[in-house]
């Protein structure tokens, strides 16, 4: 934070919480560890996509234009950008120590806001089916579905993961290993976020404009 | 014990980040919904978008900066960085190469 030395990086519970700060250090080091390398399979499936987005990619099938719905993508994209900054209103009231009332009130708006950009996801991705659209028509289409549905499923883990910290919110309290849970659940959701930000560059708004 | 820094202050940077984002979100998704310029600026338009929020999202909501970091953890994530670049950008290179080569 900008008043006091971070002991890694993203939100620190501060020295105020304990053993919780304490062990956060190597926790969330690991975890760091786990980000990055999911980094890079992102970074391959993109880099996939980008060589299939061609007419020999196409193969005489469906391309951008004929497929994407700008009006979706972008309420997706303020779907997933407002969730980012309510988990980050999460990890707020967790650092201040407000009590459980409004961590939980955030992290439950946070899941309905992912629960809709996955309702959105899945139309889109079922009107494509619908319209033969499907991964075995063209490379192009094979690293489409290989690329968004797997932040698709990232997202899925999240808030399952979100749900859990809720139970253990509820039937644990907020003891310490909870508390570093929800740091690192907060760091894999902002992730996820950032990458959906390639998503809707690379994948929606280069194929539409 | 001691108190942490200011709860409005810290709200505020979210806040902040958050207007950031919604901007470079919006200025793209707009200049393709309704085209000013010609398509390769605008392409160039998008990936400017798109790397200066990543970086702000880094700054605000993540809490990387290149100050009062561990180094190793700020090592790990350059590095990571690093090698997604070399990757991304040899198969796009290599694979872009080809089919000039096909055609």
């Amino acid at each position: 934070m900008t008043a006091q030395t971070s002991s890694h990086p993203g939100m620190n519970l501060g020295d105020h919480h304990g053993e919780a700060h304490r062990t956060a250090e190597t926790l969330v080091f690991g975890f760091w560890v786990f980000l990055m390398s999911d980094l890079i399979i992102f970074g391959l499936m993109f880099a996939t996509y980008v060589t299939m987005l061609n007419p020999m990619g196409m193969a005489g099938g469906p391309g951008p234009k004929d497929l994407f719905d700008l009006n979706s993508a972008f309420i997706q994209t303020m779907l997933l950008l407002t969730s980012s900054f309510t988990f980050g209103m999460a990890s707020l009231a967790l650092r201040h120590e407000q009590g459980k009332g409004p961590l939980i009130l955030w992290l439950i708006v946070t899941l309905c806001l992912g629960l809709a950009f996955l309702g959105f996801e899945l139309s889109d991705f079922s009107k494509m089916l619908a319209a033969g659209a499907t991964p075995a028509r063209s490379g192009f289409l094979s690293a489409f579905f290989g690329l968004v549905p797997l932040h698709g499923l990232h997202v899925t883990a999240g808030l399952i993961w979100l749900i859990i910290m809720l139970i253990q919110i509820g039937t644990l309290g907020l003891v310490s290993p909870v508390k570093t849970r929800l740091l690192r659940l907060g760091l894999f959701w902002h992730f996820l976020d950032i990458i959906w930000i390639g998503i809707f560059s690379v994948v929606y708004l280069w194929g539409l404009a | 014990m001691q108190h942490p820094p200011d709860f409005k202050k810290e709200r505020r940077a979210y806040l902040v980040g958050f207007v950031i984002a919604l901007g470079l979100t919006l200025l793209p998704f707009w200049a393709v919904a309704a085209p000013w310029a010609s398509r390769s600026l605008i392409i160039w338009a998008i990936a400017v978008c798109a790397v200066i929020q990543i970086l702000a999202q880094f700054r605000y909501f993540l809490h990387i900066n290149l100050s009062r970091q561990k180094r190793e953890d700020l090592q790990l994530i350059l590095f990571a960085t690093l090698i997604v670049i070399i990757m991304m950008a040899g198969t796009i290179w290599i694979m872009a190469n080809l089919a000039m080569r096909m055609m």
